[in-house]
């Protein structure tokens, strides 16, 4: 899936995250975490973000996340919702967003 | 018999809610899509749903979902989400004749083959919110065998009634709640009262739940946790009403036993409805 333009999603309400996408420059993929609970949760946040873009097949783009201790379900949710904006896809395939 | 008195409206897109709202224990939990997520949030609504509705949180909770109206751009994206995620129930907001839980159904056994859900594996329920609705309630309510409950919206349906709420017994939702409630019976589905908006006023919350009950709905649908207690609390039989139902069901075993038709207690005669009034009563005390 490629990033085509800027996308947000979320909220910065508490258990709520914003996902910022966005195209990137150098074609890689690039992730910045930011986090009220970084130290006690910061690698799942991390593992659910990724496998969140590796299931969905995005190998480009900058992604950042602030997040406000949403749980993984809500990550998972936020970052499908603004890569799928960034990449203006209309048809979803479920089978990548579970 | 599934016990549903509590059906709690969850804002689709409001993390902190979909994060907490089985704490609270309504009977079920209702996800809305519609009018609770703005336009251009239903994406992200939607994706938040499907997540929520797999999360382990939800699997010992019955779980609705509101899709947007069979007249939207929304409502078959929406419909996607729940039954790929699960959901229990899917809820017509709208609805306003039997083809249109026919459409829906239709669309439901599409995605559950698709998704591989064993088809007729997702339930419906209609919510009626004009006077088309009310008038067509019995056959909306008979419109599919997966229909298990009807619901009544009052909002919408007294705008279109040319009226409003009023304090008392409300005698402008007396009729629509009559014809909604005999429709649920005549299809041996339950019955949902409409929501109570003023979430800071229990007294009138418990005057409108005292008329819901009194008519013989089976709950209502709630728009704040806090409703959720005093519900059961005015849904829960008294002491006396559960002494005389463990009473009851003792009689009428005692004259299963003997290989007796009819028995009485206390002089009244024991027959199947009574019965079946006392294991309700014993349902409803025991969910306390």
């Amino acid at each position: 899936m490629k990033v085509t333009k800027e996308a947000i999603a979320g909220t910065l309400e508490s258990s709520d995250l914003l996902v910022k996408v966005a195209p990137s420059a150098r074609g890689t993929r690039d992730i910045v975490i930011r986090s009220e609970v970084i130290k006690q949760f910061g690698k799942q946040i991390k593992h659910v973000v990724t496998d969140t873009l590796d299931k969905l097949s995005v190998s480009g783009g900058s992604i950042v996340v602030e997040d406000k201790g949403a749980l993984d379900c809500v990550i998972r949710a936020r970052v499908q919702a603004a890569v799928l904006r960034a990449c203006e896809c209309k048809e979803l395939e479920w089978e990548h967003l579970s | 018999m599934k016990l549903r008195r509590s059906m709690l409206f969850v804002p689709g897109d409001n993390a902190a809610m979909l994060s907490t709202s089985f704490v609270y224990k309504p009977d079920s939990v209702m996800f809305d899509l519609e009018d609770a997520v703005a336009a251009r949030e239903k994406d992200s609504a939607r994706l938040m749903v499907y997540q929520a509705l797999q999360h382990p949180a939800y699997r010992d909770i019955e779980t609705v979902v509101r899709i947007n109206g069979v007249d939207t751009e929304f409502w078959q994206k929406d419909l996607e989400a729940a039954v790929r995620g699960g959901v229990d129930i899917v809820r017509l907001p709208k609805t306003e004749k039997a083809q249109d839980i026919q459409e829906l159904e239709a669309h439901v056994a599409r995605i559950e083959k698709a998704c591989g859900r064993p088809v007729g594996d997702t339930k419906l329920m209609a919510a009626v919110e004009s006077a088309s609705g009310v008038v067509n309630a019995v056959s909306i309510a008979t419109a599919s065998p997966r229909m298990v409950a009807i619901a009544m919206a009052g909002f919408d349906y007294l705008v279109d009634m040319h009226t409003r709420r009023s304090t008392g017994w409300e005698p402008e939702l007396f009729y629509a709640r009559a014809a909604v409630l005999h429709a649920a019976r005549a299809a041996h589905i339950d019955a949902f009262d409409v929501v109570y908006g003023n979430v800071n006023d229990d007294e009138g919350f418990l005057r409108e739940v005292n008329i819901a009950k009194q008519l013989g709905f089976n709950g209502k649908s709630l728009i704040h946790p806090k409703q959720i207690d005093l519900l059961h609390k005015a849904y829960a039989p008294t002491e006396e009403e559960v002494s005389r139902a463990k009473r009851v069901l003792a009689a009428a075993e005692e004259a299963h036993r003997k290989g007796l038709g009819v028995v009485s207690l206390d002089g009244k005669m024991i027959d199947p409805p009574v019965i079946h009034e006392a294991e309700m009563a014993l349902q409803l005390a025991e969910a306390m």
